[in-house]
C-alpha cells in the first residue's frame, strides 16, 4: 500500500501539472478544453522526434545522470515546449476565438475542441501509427526508499520537473505584472476590461502557458511510462476529475485534485484492475459535482 | 462486369444499413439535444447496453464445448424483435439512472458526466469476462429473417428491416414533436426558467427527454448487434459510439430530424468512402496508418460546420437556434 | 471646456431600447449627477459613454474629440475612468494588487501614485495584503474607487456610490469625492441618493424612463418643490 501511494503520487504530480493549465484556461475563457488530452500526447511525440534527432549529436548521447535517458531528451524540452505552447495559441485563434468573438456559449467551445482532438490523435496516429514508442529502452535504475517503497530514480527527476514547473507558474502569477492581469482578468473579465487589461491578450497567455505546461506532463508521462497515440485521451478523464475537484480557475485547487486522482487511482488497484482506473477518477468526479459542484476552492 | 456491379452495389447496402444505424442514433441525440439541450456525451453508453441486451436476449447461454470458451451470464435465446425491445427498455432504465443522479448538473458538467458513463460501461464489460466473454464479445448473433434469402442477399433484407425501424422512429418523433409534449421540451431548451415558471415540472420532461433518446439508441444499438453479427467492448470507443454522432447530428442540423438524417449519411459517407479513396492516393507504406485521415476529417468536419454554420446544413425548424 | 458631450445618444440592450434620445453636458471641473429612479437608464448611459454598450443612435465627444462607438480599452487611455456599481473589484487579488492592475496601462513607476491613494483612502493603508474579496463594503467602494483613480483620470464615472452602504460611509465616499474635485478631476456620477449627491455636486440631470426629465444646478434642484416631490421624496 505504501507503494501504491507513493506512485500515486508520482502519478498525481503528473496530473496535477496538466490540470493547471487547465484550469486556467476555464477560468479565462470558461472552455472546457477536450483537446487538452491530445496536445498531451503531441507534446511527448514532439519531445521523441526532437529528442532522437538530438540524440545523434555526440555529446548529446550520454544519460543524464542516473536517469535513464539521455541529454537528447532533456534538451528536447525546449522546443517541444515552445512548440506546443505555440500551437496551443494557433488553435486558440483559429477555433475559439472566432467562437468567443460571436458569444458562442461555452457548449459550443466544448463540442469544438473535441474536432481539435480528434484532428490531433489523427495526425499522430498518421505521423507515427499506432505502435507504442519509448523514449530510451534497457534497465531502469531503481532506488530503495525505507519501508520497503522501491521508486525508479526517473521518478524523482518527474517529481522535481513537475512541481519546479508548478512553483513556476506561481511565482509568475503571484509576481509579475502579467500573471497578476491573468489573475485579474480570470476574477472578473468585465473589470479587467474596464481597467484596460486586453483580454485577448492574457488568453494568449494563458494558453501558452497550458500549451508548455501540458507539454512538460506528457514528457514526464512518456518518461514514465510509454508514448502511445491515446495515451493523452486517456488522461483527460482525470485531468476534468481534478479542475472539477479544485474548483474553476483554481490553481492550487488543479494541484490537489492532481494529487487526490492520481493517489485515488493507483490505490484503487488494491482492488480493482488496473483498467479501471478512469473510472475511479470518473466516480470521484461525479461525487464532487453531486456532493460540492464548485469544487474545494470554487467560488462561482 | 456482373460482378463488380455487384461489388459496388453490396457495398452501398452495407453503407446504407450502418448509415441508417447511425441516423437512428442521431435522432435519438436530437430528442436530447436537439429539443431540449441536453448534453449527451455518452452516446457510446447506451449504444453498448442496447447492443449487449439484445445479444443476451437473443443468444442461448453457451453450454457444452461452447462453455470452455464463452462466459456469458445471461442467455435467453428469444427472437429478435425481442431483443430490441429489451434493448430500447435496458437503455432506457440507464437512461432514467443516470437522470436522476446527474440531470442536476449544468451543461458541461452534464457532458463530462456523460462521457465517464460511458466509459465505465465500457469498462465494465471489458473487465468483467463472465458477463459477455469479455474483450472477446459475443459473436454469433441471430438475423432475423435469416433463412429467406441466401447470405449473399441477406443485407438487403436487413436494410429493409433498418428502414423500418427508421422510418417508424421518424414518424413518432416527428408526431411528438408537434405535440405539447414536444412544444414543452422546446421551451425547456430555449429558456429553463420560464419554463419552469409555466408550472411545468422542468425536471420530470428532461428525463423523459433523456430515456426516449436513449431508447431510440438502444433499437440503434440492436440493430448494430445483429448487423455486425459479433460484438466486443471495443467497439463502443468515444469515437465511434458518441462523437461521430454528434458530428452527424452538427453537420446535419441541430433540432431537425431531417438533419439528423441527413447528416448521418453525409458524415458515414465521408468515413467509410474515404478510406475507399485514401488507399487510391497514398503510398503503400503508410496503408495502416491512412484511415486515420478519416479522424482528421470527421475533427476538421465538426469544427468548421461550428464556426461556419453551427446550425447545421438544413438548420433548426422555425426557432432560434441555441448557438 | 465641456469635458463630456452626449448627443442625442440612443442605447439599449439587445432589442430593448434603454435611452431615448439623450443629451448631456458636462464641464470640466465640476461634479455633475444624474438623478432618477431605478430602471431609468442610469448605468446604461455610463455603460455606453465608457464603450461598453455600443449607441445605436447620437454622438459622443471626450474633451471635444468623437469616442462613439470606441470600445472601453481605448476610452480609459484617453483620460476617463469608469467604476461600476456591482462588481468593481477584483475579489481574489489583494488590495495592493487592485491598485496595481488599476495602473495596468501605466508604463511609469506607479509608486507614488499608489501612495497618494493610500493617503487618499487610509483605512486601505492596514489592509494592504488582505484579499480584496473579505473587505467590508465600505472599504471595498474605496478600494474601487482607488483603483480607478491609479490611472489619474480627467473624468471619473461613478455608477451609484452609496449602493448598500451606511449613511456615515455615504459621507465618507463622497468627502473624499469633492476632494478629488477639488484636485482637478471632473465627476459624473450616477446616484439613487438624490438629497446626498445634489449636495455634493455643481448640476444635476433627472433621467426617467430613459429620457431628460429635468436639468439644472444642483442649487436650484435642491430647492425647486416640485422635484423635491417627485424624486427627492419630500
Amino acid at each position: 500500500m505504501p507503494e501504491l501511494i507513493v506512485y500515486g503520487i508520482v502519478l498525481g504530480s503528473i496530473i496535477a501539472l496538466g490540470s493547471v493549465g487547465l484550469t486556467l484556461i476555464w477560468g479565462i475563457t470558461d472552455l472546457f478544453n477536450c483537446a487538452h488530452g491530445d496536445q498531451m500526447t503531441v507534446g511527448a511525440y514532439i519531445a521523441l522526434v526532437v529528442g532522437s534527432l538530438f540524440s545523434r549529436v555526440g555529446f548529446l548521447q550520454g544519460k543524464v545522470g542516473p536517469f535513464s535517458f539521455n541529454w537528447g531528451l532533456l534538451v528536447a524540452f525546449i522546443p517541444a515546449i515552445l512548440i506546443s505552447a505555440g500551437l496551443a495559441i494557433l488553435i486558440d485563434r483559429w477555433v475559439y476565438k472566432p467562437l468567443r468573438r460571436w458569444g458562442a456559449t461555452s457548449i459550443v467551445g466544448f463540442i469544438a475542441s473535441i474536432g481539435v482532438a480528434w484532428a490531433l490523435r489523427g495526425l499522430i496516429y498518421i505521423l507515427w501509427g499506432a505502435d507504442y514508442h519509448f523514449y530510451f529502452h534497457g534497465i531502469r535504475p531503481m532506488l530503495f526508499l525505507p519501508l520497503g517503497i522501491k521508486v525508479r530514480v526517473d521518478e524523482i527527476f518527474i517529481m522535481v520537473v513537475a512541481w519546479a514547473a508548478v512553483v513556476a507558474v506561481y511565482l509568475f502569477l503571484a509576481r509579475t505584472k502579467t500573471g497578476k492581469a491573468l489573475r485579474a482578468v480570470a476574477d472578473n473579465p468585465a473589470l479587467a476590461r474596464v481597467a484596460g487589461i486586453g483580454t485577448e491578450r492574457m488568453i494568449v497567455w494563458a494558453w501558452a502557458i497550458a500549451g508548455a505546461l501540458i507539454a512538460i506532463a506528457g514528457m514526464l508521462y512518456g518518461i514514465e511510462t510509454q508514448l502511445r497515440p491515446e495515451m493523452g485521451w486517456i488522461f483527460l478523464l482525470p485531468l476534468f476529475a481534478a479542475i472539477i475537484l479544485g474548483g474553476q480557475g483554481s490553481i492550487t485547487g488543479a494541484l490537489v485534485g492532481g494529487l487526490v486522482m492520481g493517489i485515488a487511482q493507483q490505490v484503487s488497484t488494491a482492488w480493482l484492475l488496473p483498467s479501471y482506473k478512469p473510472a475511479v477518477a470518473f466516480i470521484l468526479m461525479v461525487l464532487v459535482l453531486l456532493i460540492r459542484p464548485q469544487g474545494i476552492f470554487g467560488r462561482r | 462486369m456482373g460482378i463488380e456491379i455487384g461489388g459496388i452495389l453490396s457495398f452501398l447496402v452495407s453503407f446504407a444499413i450502418m448509415a441508417s444505424i447511425y441516423a437512428i442514433f442521431s435522432l435519438g441525440l436530437n430528442v436530447q439535444w436537439g429539443y431540449t439541450g441536453l448534453l449527451n456525451f455518452g452516446i457510446a453508453g447506451f449504444f453498448a447496453i442496447g447492443a449487449y441486451a439484445s445479444a443476451l436476449i437473443t443468444t442461448p447461454r453457451p453450454t457444452g464445448v461452447l462453455a470452455d470458451y464463452v462466459d456469458q451470464a445471461i442467455g435467453l435465446n428469444q427472437p429478435f424483435l425481442v431483443g430490441v425491445i429489451g434493448a430500447a427498455i435496458a437503455s432506457g432504465l440507464l437512461a432514467a439512472l443516470i437522470g436522476l443522479l446527474t440531470l442536476r448538473l449544468r451543461g458541461s458538467y452534464l457532458a463530462i458526466s456523460t462521457i465517464g458513463i460511458a466509459e465505465s460501461i465500457r469498462l465494465f464489460f471489458n473487465n468483467e469476462p463472465w458477463l459477455a466473454n469479455g474483450p472477446e464479445g459475443l459473436s454469433g448473433l441471430p438475423q432475423p429473417l435469416h433463412g429467406l434469402v441466401s447470405p449473399r442477399y441477406y443485407n438487403y433484407i436487413y436494410l429493409v428491416i433498418v428502414l423500418a425501424f427508421l422510418a417508424l422512429i421518424y414518424i413518432a418523433l416527428e408526431r411528438g414533436i408537434r405535440s405539447p409534449w414536444g412544444r414543452v421540451l422546446r421551451a425547456i431548451r430555449e429558456d429553463e426558467v420560464m419554463a419552469s415558471a409555466d408550472g411545468k415540472d422542468v425536471f420530470l420532461f428532461e428525463l423523459q427527454s433523456l430515456v426516449v433518446g436513449a431508447m431510440i439508441m438502444g433499437i440503434a444499438g440492436a440493430l448494430y448487434a445483429h448487423f455486425s453479427v459479433a460484438i466486443q467492448p471495443g467497439v463502443f470507443t468515444p469515437l465511434f459510439g458518441t462523437f461521430i454522432i454528434w458530428t452527424m447530428l452538427t453537420l446535419g442540423g441541430t433540432g431537425n430530424n431531417k438533419g439528423a438524417i441527413l447528416g448521418a449519411f453525409l458524415v458515414w459517407a465521408l468515413w467509410s468512402w474515404s478510406t475507399f479513396f485514401i488507399n487510391r492516393i497514398v503510398p503503400p507504406g503508410f496503408a495502416t496508418r491512412a484511415p486515420f485521415i478519416r479522424y482528421i476529417l470527421i475533427g476538421l468536419v465538426l469544427v468548421i460546420v461550428l464556426l461556419r454554420r453551427p446550425r447545421g446544413i438544413i438548420g433548426e425548424e422555425r426557432q432560434v437556434s441555441r448557438f | 471646456m465641456t469635458i463630456l458631450r452626449v448627443e442625442d445618444v440612443v442605447s439599449g440592450y439587445g432589442s430593448m431600447e434603454v435611452l431615448h434620445g439623450l443629451s448631456i453636458e458636462v464641464e470640466e471641473g465640476q461634479i455633475v449627477s444624474m438623478l432618477g429612479p431605478n430602471g431609468a437608464g442610469k448605468t446604461t448611459l455610463l455603460r455606453t459613454v465608457f464603450g461598453v454598450l455600443r449607441p445605436w443612435k447620437g454622438k459622443i465627444y471626450f474633451k471635444e474629440e468623437d469616442i462613439s462607438g470606441l470600445p472601453p480599452e481605448k476610452i480609459v487611455r484617453m483620460g476617463m475612468a469608469y467604476i461600476p456599481q456591482e462588481y468593481n473589484i477584483f475579489p481574489s487579488l489583494t488590495v495592493h494588487e487592485n491598485l496595481e492592475m488599476g495602473a495596468f496601462i501605466r508604463e511609469d513607476d506607479i509608486g507614488p501614485r499608489m501612495e497618494e491613494i493610500y493617503e487618499l483612502f487610509p483605512d486601505l493603508t492596514d489592509r494592504r495584503k488582505s484579499r480584496a474579496g473579505q473587505l467590508s463594503g465600505g472599504m471595498r467602494q474605496m478600494l474601487a474607487i482607488g483603483r480607478a483613480l491609479m490611472l489619474n483620470p480627467e473624468l471619473l464615472l461613478l455608477d451609484e456610490p452609496s449602493t448598500g452602504l451606511a449613511p456615515f460611509l455615504v459621507d465618507a465616499i463622497f468627502d473624499r469625492v469633492e476632494k478629488l474635485n477639488d484636485q482637478g478631476v471632473t465627476v459624473f456620477l450616477v446616484e439613487q441618493n438624490a438629497a446626498k449627491a445634489l449636495q455634493s455636486s455643481d448640476r444635476a440631470y433627472i433621467l426617467e424612463g430613459g429620457e431628460k426629465k429635468a436639468e439644472g444646478s444642483a442649487q436650484e434642484m435642491l430647492e425647486d418643490e416640485e422635484i423635491g416631490r417627485l424624486y427627492l421624496g419630500r
